[in-house]
């Protein structure tokens, strides 16, 4: 395994290549870490973005305004601002009001920068999975409702059991979408210490001063990381496919 | 057809990439043909470089840059710099001149041209609540620091005083960071720190510990640009032979530094 190392450190001296994230153990460690974090905020911000989105189709057509209303605000708010300027809202804005005390009385913030990256994050992309999951849901023929309600189903039961399986077929490739922006996005998180596949590597091009190397291994791990998640849905898309639904 | 069109565009581009090489040969030249000289400075480091209430860059370091253009004949330009991109603004040509309170390391000589002697030097110290009572480096270990991301001593702290860094893009944020409690101390160079703390909401936060990593501090051009680099060589070695360097700490309320005194009687 040594051998293997040592040959980036090769690499380096012949042709100026610095892999310091293959030779120098430091590095390594921190770049493995940085994209595990980034794979554990993609994976966590995904699936609460995809339930926020769920949720919200489903309270889109409640019976009561205001609920309505809220969903309304919440998806305006969240869509129509940056994630970066949402990121500082809640870290420095909302972060700087809900601080604790240690033992000795020196302020603590209650909730970590990851934390408030995984909120900032998944409200993001979660305001847009409630318009995607809006347009699977008003995609479903009325018909079908109507039949469902006729077999003395619930609203929630209907929308449960009827119309979301049909909806998250017709909108799976909106969401496909969306959930590879989320995953990109997370790189935002950067700018507030989340110790991210960005952070560190730009941790490391400071330190090692080798800027166009690291930009192409982010891009290379990016792909990556992408295409991972794209060819996971394909195969799911294909895989929950009702032959003669839809398309 | 189409093939014949883009080699003609792609050595079209080429002769113009060779053309634009050959035209900056000499910044010296270019500099005086403009009349301008273009600096890249901090903008969030008082007292070296900071923005006043109308907006300009002012500071110890833009008075360095205006002694510089002076000297040249030439109008001075300052633009705003951080740590993790005035390395590559000064590669890509976008400015001339970095001045911008640049610590003079081994590893960044490879690739800028730094200019001797060192105008500057600072020290590794941290800003902390007076309530924290810190008195070692050795207390630092394993809690939350907060850096800037770039700078030079983040990997060293983090690997042999084992502390658990949180790195920020600018200082706004960091300090923001601090305040809010998300470090225990911040981490950056004495001389900031002591700019920073003349300012009264800092008034519960103390500068504790004995600085550690004393550095040069370099300006550079870049890299092969002999001329230039000769003279700003005399012009550094005249700041310290004149006692510019000390008249400037005692403008901008910095308390005097050895390194000035020192440099002054090595070039009387």
């Amino acid at each position: 395994m040594e051998s293997f190392w040592d040959w980036f450190r090769w690499l380096h001296e012949a042709t100026g290549i610095n892999l310091t994230i293959f030779y120098d153990p430091f590095d390594r460690g921190r770049f493995v870490s940085g994209f595990l974090t980034t794979v554990k905020l993609s994976a966590v911000c995904i699936v609460l973005s995809v339930l926020i989105g769920v949720v919200g189709a489903w309270l889109q057509g409640s019976r009561l305004r205001i609920t309505r209303h809220v969903i309304y605000w919440y998806i305006q708010f969240f869509r129509n601002t940056p994630p970066l300027v949402q990121l500082y809202f809640f870290y420095f804005g909302i972060g700087s009001l809900l601080k604790g005390a240690d033992v000795s009385g020196i302020p603590v913030p209650l909730i970590s920068n990851v934390a408030w990256a995984i909120v900032s994050l998944s409200f993001f992309a979660g305001a847009f999975n409630v318009e995607i999951f809006r347009s699977g849901v008003e995609a479903v023929p009325t018909t079908t409702i109507e039949a469902a309600e006729s077999l003395g189903f619930s609203r929630l039961r209907t929308y449960l059991f009827i119309v979301l399986p049909l909806a998250f077929r017709i909108c799976l490739p909106a969401l496909n979408n969306n959930l590879v922006n989320l995953v990109k996005t997370t790189t935002l998180a950067y700018a507030i210490a989340v110790p991210e596949m960005l952070y560190v590597s730009s941790q490391i091009w400071s330190d090692e001063l080798n800027v166009p190397v690291m930009m192409n291994v982010l891009l290379v791990c990016y792909i990556a990381l992408v295409g991972a998640l794209v060819w996971v849905m394909h195969r799911w898309e294909r895989a929950i496919r009702v032959p003669g639904f839809g398309a | 057809m189409l093939n014949r069109f883009f080699s003609i565009v792609v050595s079209g581009l080429l002769l113009g990439l060779v053309g634009a090489t050959a035209a900056s040969a000499d910044v010296l030249d270019d500099i005086k043909k403009k009349g301008v000289l273009v600096v890249g400075s901090k903008a969030d480091y008082r007292p070296f470089g900071f923005l006043d209430s109308s907006g300009k860059i002012v500071g110890f370091e833009a008075d360095l840059a205006a002694d510089v253009a002076k000297r040249l004949g030439v109008k001075v330009e300052l633009v705003p710099v951080v740590a993790s991109n005035r390395i590559q603004f000064l590669q890509q040509g976008k400015i001339d001149l970095m001045i911008a309170t640049t610590s003079d390391t081994p590893e960044r000589r490879k690739i800028v041209d730094f200019v001797d002697p060192n105008y500057y030097a600072s020290g590794l110290n941290v800003m902390a609540q007076k309530s924290q009572r810190l008195t070692s480096w050795d207390m630092l270990r394993g809690k939350k620091v907060c850096l800037i991301q770039g700078a030079f001593y983040n990997k060293e702290l983090q690997q042999k005083y084992g502390v658990d860094g949180i790195a920020f893009p600018g200082t706004a944020e960091t300090y923001a960071a601090l305040k809010n409690g998300n470090c225990i101390a911040f981490a950056y160079d004495d001389t900031a720190i002591v700019g920073e703390m003349l300012k009264p909401e800092w008034s519960g936060y103390e500068m504790p510990l004995d600085s550690i990593l004393v550095v040069p501090w370099g300006l550079a051009v870049k890299q092969g640009e002999k001329a230039f680099a000769g003279f700003m060589s005399k012009t550094i070695a005249d700041w310290h032979k004149t006692g510019f360097i000390q008249q400037l700490e005692k403008k901008w309320g910095i308390k005097p530094t050895k390194f000035a005194q020192e440099m002054r009687d090595k070039h009387k």
